[in-house]
């Protein structure tokens, strides 16, 4: 093994400007291979951040709960259902015990208890329909972004304050400071100062969102005790997922992670990773018919020498150990030299969350560099089998004769 | 006594059908070791062919070829890649160095490739063959460095590295000057007389014949004469 490396470093260095050009060509690919998926990976996480960074990525609720199908007792051809009451309402009664743990859980960025409903802002003679949250005062940003996105005033609620999306309080035509009142489906008025107006970007929130305490939001919606649902930001928003099943099974509830709702945005990201997985394999592909065929090159002209090892008692397994450790060696060192220069050029650029508008979404933390060498390597080994299966065939009697 | 090598009815054909060409027909031969024997005959008689037979770099269609009382012609390839490497040594006219490697590390190759690596052993093995055929001063040039002669006289080290029973030379000086080529021959015979290493010298050199002790002629892909000399 030592003497065929040995061997595979001297051709390979005997050669300076073959090897040079043949380690380019597979530096180029890999930084190919490193480009895309850095790019498709910062665009992704591009399209993920804007689209689902200020939602839940994980929500526990109380499971609905089916009406009661009975028989009746005296004549089972009648089955009665019981119909589910139109003003139930699903309460997380036992959040309080699970809360502490939930937050401590490794992975868990934030975690918001809510109380949510409907109700109409009203504000003289308008009125809009409003989809009202109560949060935490202290955890008002836990979730989206709020006090990142305001547009006028400050995130601080208080019982008797409240947050606007800023198309809302557009078209209300109310201003910071000023009165608003909230009323609830549950019949319940009260009158809120808008403390702030938030503009996230998301026109479903922009347009009807509004944001109370959770004391005020329990008094609104006339819930005495418990809450509606409680929001969960994860570290990383891909792991809501595998996360999802193990707070269902910590809690007893029903927990949905942010991917059951955006299917459609799933789908194009797919679509795009798998884009660009097909140009990544193009580049390895051509690093592979690259490698192999100059291999092959190498092979045809070191034939007498081929054939003298072998005269001399080089085993075919020697022989072949001499080029597909040559194809080894190109690989990676082609890998690690392409993998560099990709880190080197991609650094620079902003990384995907702090990208301007309209700015190149690249992210140098997904360029898959290991992947990528490993690949190459594997694939310049592979590459090489051919050339060195064609070289351990030599016949000495043929080469030494000529 | 046993013979070091031995070839009885020895055939060998090349091609199928009409094409098809008899070049060894039927040749006896045996070499005792230390012999230092002439292989002589005109071009296209076979002398080649045998050599590659007896250098077990080529299988005969039929006959025996028994080398220290193994048959070669029953053995698998990696048991001959084996057996040519402790046993027998080669010189070609056309010397063969490894163009990208000194003339030590060359002369160290048979051993170092059995082995895996390049001892300690096997490099002062290498040097001291190197010293023997005047080629101290040259260890570290590359084969492309050296004169014809020098290559020659490196190939003849690497021949003897493995201290092998026999050694198989195909026109050791056909390519060399008068001078270089009468070098050559001595470092042979002498070699031949210290070590009692068995060399079967095809040749068209009548002086490179003579010095040697037996001359085997070779026509028509058979052994006509064996005259021992010496």
């Amino acid at each position: 093994m030592i003497y065929s490396v040995k061997f595979a470093w001297r051709y390979l260095s005997s050669n300076k400007l073959q090897t040079a050009l043949l380690v380019l060509g597979v530096a180029v690919g890999v930084f190919v291979f490193v480009f895309i998926s850095a790019l498709i990976g910062g665009l992704g996480s591009f399209l993920v951040d804007r689209t689902v960074g200020n939602i839940s990525h994980v929500t526990i609720e109380a499971p609905r709960r089916d009406p009661a199908s009975l028989l009746a007792p005296d004549d089972p051809s009648i089955q009665l259902v019981t119909q589910r009451a139109a003003g139930q309402r699903d309460i997380l009664r036992t959040a309080d015990a699970f809360l502490p743990s939930l937050e401590t859980l490794p992975g868990v960025a934030a975690v918001s208890p809510q109380i949510v409903g409907n109700g109409f802002v009203i504000r003289g003679q308008s009125r809009a329909p409003v989809a009202v949250t109560g949060v935490l005062p202290s955890r008002v940003s836990a979730i989206a972004d709020i006090e990142g996105s305001l547009a006028a005033g400050e995130a601080g609620l208080t019982n008797s304050t409240v947050l606007l999306g800023a198309t809302l309080a557009s078209d209300l035509g109310v201003g910071v400071g000023q009165n608003i009142r909230l009323q609830s489906d549950r019949g319940v008025e009260r009158t809120f100062v808008v403390a702030g107006l938030f503009a996230l970007g998301v026109e479903a929130l922009d347009a009807r969102a509004a944001f109370v305490s959770l004391a005020a939001a329990r008094s609104l919606f006339d819930l005495e005790q418990g809450i509606s649902r409680i929001e969960i930001k994860l570290v990383d928003l891909q792991t809501a997922d595998a996360f999802a099943p193990r707070i269902a099974a910590m809690t007893g509830l029903k927990a949905t992670p942010w991917t059951e709702g955006n299917t459609q945005l799933l789908e194009g990201l797919r679509a795009q990773a798998n884009s660009g997985d097909l140009i990544k394999g193009f580049a390895l592909v051509t690093i592979v018919i690259g490698v192999a065929s100059a291999l092959l090159l190498s092979t045809y002209r070191r034939r007498p020498e081929i054939g003298i090892m072998r005269a001399m008692g080089a085993s075919r397994g020697f022989v072949v150990g001499v080029f597909v450790i040559q194809g080894a060696l190109i690989g990676l060192i082609g890998g690690v030299s392409g993998a560099l220069a990709g880190y080197l050029v991609l650094s620079p650029f902003p990384l995907p969350e702090d990208a301007p508008p309209g700015g190149f979404p690249i992210d140098a933390r997904q360029g898959a560099y290991l992947l990528a060498v490993t690949l190459t390597t594997i694939g310049a080994i592979l590459a090489s089998i051919l050339p060195a299966r064609a070289a351990s065939r030599v016949d000495p009697v043929e080469v030494i004769g000529s | 006594m046993t013979a070091l090598v031995e070839v009885t009815d020895l055939v060998k054909t090349f091609g199928d059908g009409e094409t098809a060409t008899r070049v060894l027909k039927g040749l006896n031969m045996a070499l005792e070791r230390g012999d230092l024997a002439a292989l002589i005959g005109p071009s296209g008689s076979g002398k080649s062919t045998l050599l590659n037979i007896l250098g077990t770099l080529m299988r005969p269609t039929s006959g025996t070829h028994v080398m220290l009382d193994m048959d070669m012609t029953g053995a698998s390839e990696a048991e001959l890649t084996e057996f040519r490497n402790r046993h027998i040594g080669f010189v070609f006219q056309f010397h063969h160095l490894l163009p990208d490697f000194s003339a030590l590390e060359n002369v160290v190759f048979p051993t170092a490739v059995a082995a895996g690596w390049e001892s300690g052993t096997a490099r002062r093995r290498g040097e001291e063959l190197l010293d023997r055929v005047g080629l101290s001063d040259r260890l570290h040039f590359r084969a492309s460095q050296l004169s014809g002669g020098q290559k020659q006289r490196v190939a003849i080290a690497r021949a003897l590295m493995n201290r092998p029973d026999l050694v198989l030379a195909d026109e050791p000086t056909g390519n060399l000057d008068r001078e270089s080529a009468s070098r050559v021959m001595a470092l042979l015979k002498q070699i031949n007389d210290e070590e009692r290493t068995a060399f079967l010298i095809s040749t068209h050199d009548e002086m490179i014949a003579g010095a040697c002790t037996r001359q085997i002629r070779v026509v028509d892909g058979a052994a006509i004469s064996d005259d021992v000399t010496g």
